[in-house]
């Protein structure tokens, strides 16, 4: 079967003022891959995931998802065509349990809107029950159903990342976006992360892309890796290729690194 | 507890409150009846501004706008053609405004949905205001409003405004009316449509990152309230049978706040226990206005007084309770249940 492109940028370019944050990002994606975005602070990771998803609207360069231009389109109907995402400081609706953060996830897909509830008609009613299950499966899979019932703040910082996931992972994508999904976990839970992204991959059809500082996570389960510094792609290739990349090295370690090596 | 139970619990409920109302109806005497109506239309009120500000985070100052066009709205419609020709004294009112009539319930209905109309027409530009600037916004549609009835005598009859509106708002249809707004207030706000609500109260940003059209439901929340408040607004001119501008100044907005603050942002049964409370207190702490003598020190009866008392009490609940008397919990059947099975346990 011939590898088909889920999500292609074209030249992808955000100015700030005079400061170019990203700068002809070209990437083409391929439909069930995980993929990764890395490069040192500040490098614009963060800014193409906001193009992507319909935060900042680019000022150059085209979002082709599933063969359709998205650039531009508002966030909640880049999500509606099927990309979700989660957030680099988590992001949940802290007022809100463990159970109801999945199901406004799931009210993206909902049929019956605010007037049905508004007269209780049974279409309704059978509609939020069944999106009531759908969340605790969701919950399941990512291992916090015990925790439905639970304020979502009073998880701990792992779960919080996982019921993220599951939030982004109600709203039915084709593509998801993980913003540092490791970040602030130790070993084991780096470990069980990788594990988790390649079994929600495998499990829900998704393509992923993610952003992540932790090289372990990255080279252990990206495919194709993009490498931005200062908002310029300055490599890309698998895990291999970028590990003996001399620009790669000098980006993250200075110019020594790369004479000494 | 299943839903059937449920069901039965609550139209038992709505029987024993029909039960003590036909009691109170007998017994009490004018003036406590009014209070009773002057709770239900409170309770209206308070739900619908808690619907804007408590569970989708808007920040509206607007409700004494909205009340004021229900108002208007209903007692054009109940009121006589006779009527109507011997109060506009200032100007003769339009031909339309002269002709139009319908029923009590239809003109209340009327009364909300004008008001609606109303919140969508100023939601459109307003609601892209975040925070403490929709509130600055919200008061000056309130305002204008207000000017507009003071300035337009031949719809609302200027600053003389009305008097001897029929006074059709008795207990039942003012506890009627209550009670359906309490069903749909709890019908949205437990429905997963509540729940988006409450996610674009607690970050909008993540909300449309979830695919919520934030301003879309933002603004059909925003209409929602402004029709019960148009409800509220009709049923009191009703009620106290003559409105005029002066009365839905920003004191009356910052009455209901205040109901919905001391009861819980988020919290309906908050809304309704200090919609019960504070109106009666509105009534009790009367006394404050009047003459007092400790001893042989003489204090003079100063109008106004209750509103410093309850300012106070606004200070000490910002200050001490932040989160109001219920914050965002409620009181469910399930929890009594729960309550009730402990004590029997520990017996």
């Amino acid at each position: 079967m011939k590898p088909e492109t889920i999500l292609e940028t074209q030249a992808l370019t955000m100015r700030f003022g005079g400061l170019t944050a990203v700068g002809n990002f070209s990437a083409a994606i391929t439909r069930g891959s995980i993929v990764g975005l890395i490069g040192p602070n500040g490098a614009g990771k963060t800014t193409c995931f906001n193009m992507i998803t319909g935060f900042y609207t680019p000022t150059q360069g085209k979002v082709i998802f599933q063969g359709r231009e998205i650039t531009g389109k508002k966030p909640y109907l880049v999500c509606k065509s099927g990309i979700a995402r989660t957030f680099q400081n988590i992001r949940l609706f802290k007022n809100e349990t463990v159970l109801e953060n999945v199901m406004i996830g799931c009210h993206l897909r909902q049929k019956t809107t605010w007037w049905h509830a508004l007269f209780s008609l049974p279409a309704s009613l059978r509609e939020e029950k069944a999106i009531k299950e759908k969340s605790l499966d969701l919950l399941e899979v990512v291992g916090l159903r015990d925790l439905a019932g639970e304020k979502s703040t009073s998880l701990p910082y792992g779960a919080q990342r996982r019921l993220e996931i599951a939030r982004a992972l109600a709203t039915d994508p084709a593509f998801l976006l993980l913003d540092e999904p490791a970040a602030g976990m130790n070993p084991n839970e780096t470990r069980d992360l990788m594990a988790f992204i390649r079994q929600i991959r495998d499990r829900f059809r998704l393509t992923i892309l993610l952003i992540e500082h932790d090289m372990k996570v990255v080279m252990g389960i990206c495919e194709h890796i993009w490498v931005l510094d200062y908002g310029e792609t300055i490599a890309e290739g698998s895990p291999d290729q970028i590990k003996a990349d001399p620009k790669v090295i000098e980006a993250y370690l200075g110019e020594e690194a790369v004479q000494s090596a | 507890m299943d839903r059937k139970t449920k069901n039965i619990l609550n139209l038992l409920t709505v029987a024993v409150l029909g039960v003590l109302l036909w009691l109170a109806k007998g017994h009490l005497d004018g003036y406590k009846i009014q209070i009773l109506n002057l709770i239900a239309i409170n309770i209206i009120l308070a739900l619908s501004l808690n619907l804007i500000y408590g569970f989708t985070g808007m920040f509206s100052l607007g409700h004494a706008g909205f009340m004021a066009i229900g108002a208007y709205v209903c007692s054009i419609l109940i009121m006589t053609p006779g009527q109507k020709e011997m109060l506009f004294i200032l100007d003769a009112p339009y031909p339309w405004v002269q002709a139009a009539q319908a029923p009590f319930f239809v003109a209340v209905l009327l009364g909300g949905l004008i008001a609606a109309a109303a919140g969508i027409a100023v939601g459109i530009p307003l609601l892209r205001l975040g925070d403490d600037y929709l509130g600055i916004a919200t008061l000056g549609f309130a305002e204008i409003v207000r000017v507009f009835a003071n300035n337009l005598p031949r719809l609302t009859n200027g600053a003389l405004g009305f008097k001897g509106i029929p006074d059709y708002a008795n207990i039942w249809w003012n506890f009627g009316w209550c009670l359906l707004t309490l069903y749909f207030v709890m019908r949205i706000v437990n429905s997963n449509f509540g729940n988006t609500l409450k996610a674009i109260r607690d970050d909008e940003t993540a909300a449309t990152a979830m695919g919520i059209n934030v301003f879309k439901y933002k603004l059909i929340s925003f209409a929602m309230g402004a029709f019960f408040a148009g409800v509220g607004g009709a049923l009191l001119g009703s009620l106290l049978t003559t409105i005029d501008p002066k009365m839905f100044l920003f004191i009356l907005t910052f009455n209901i706040l205040m109901i919905v603050v001391t009861g819980g942002l988020g919290s309906i049964t908050g809304s309704v226990l200090a919609g019960i409370g504070i109106t009666i207190l509105l009534e009790w702490l009367r006394f404050v206005e009047n003459p007092i003598s400790i001893g042989n020190f003489y204090i003079a009866g100063v109008p106004g007084m209750r509103m410093v008392v309850f300012s106070l009490a606004l200070l000490f609940i910002i200050l001490f309770r932040r989160e109001g008397l219920m914050g965002t919990r409620e009181i469910t059947w399930e929890g009594l249940a729960a309550r009730i099975g402990k004590r029997g346990n520990s017996k």
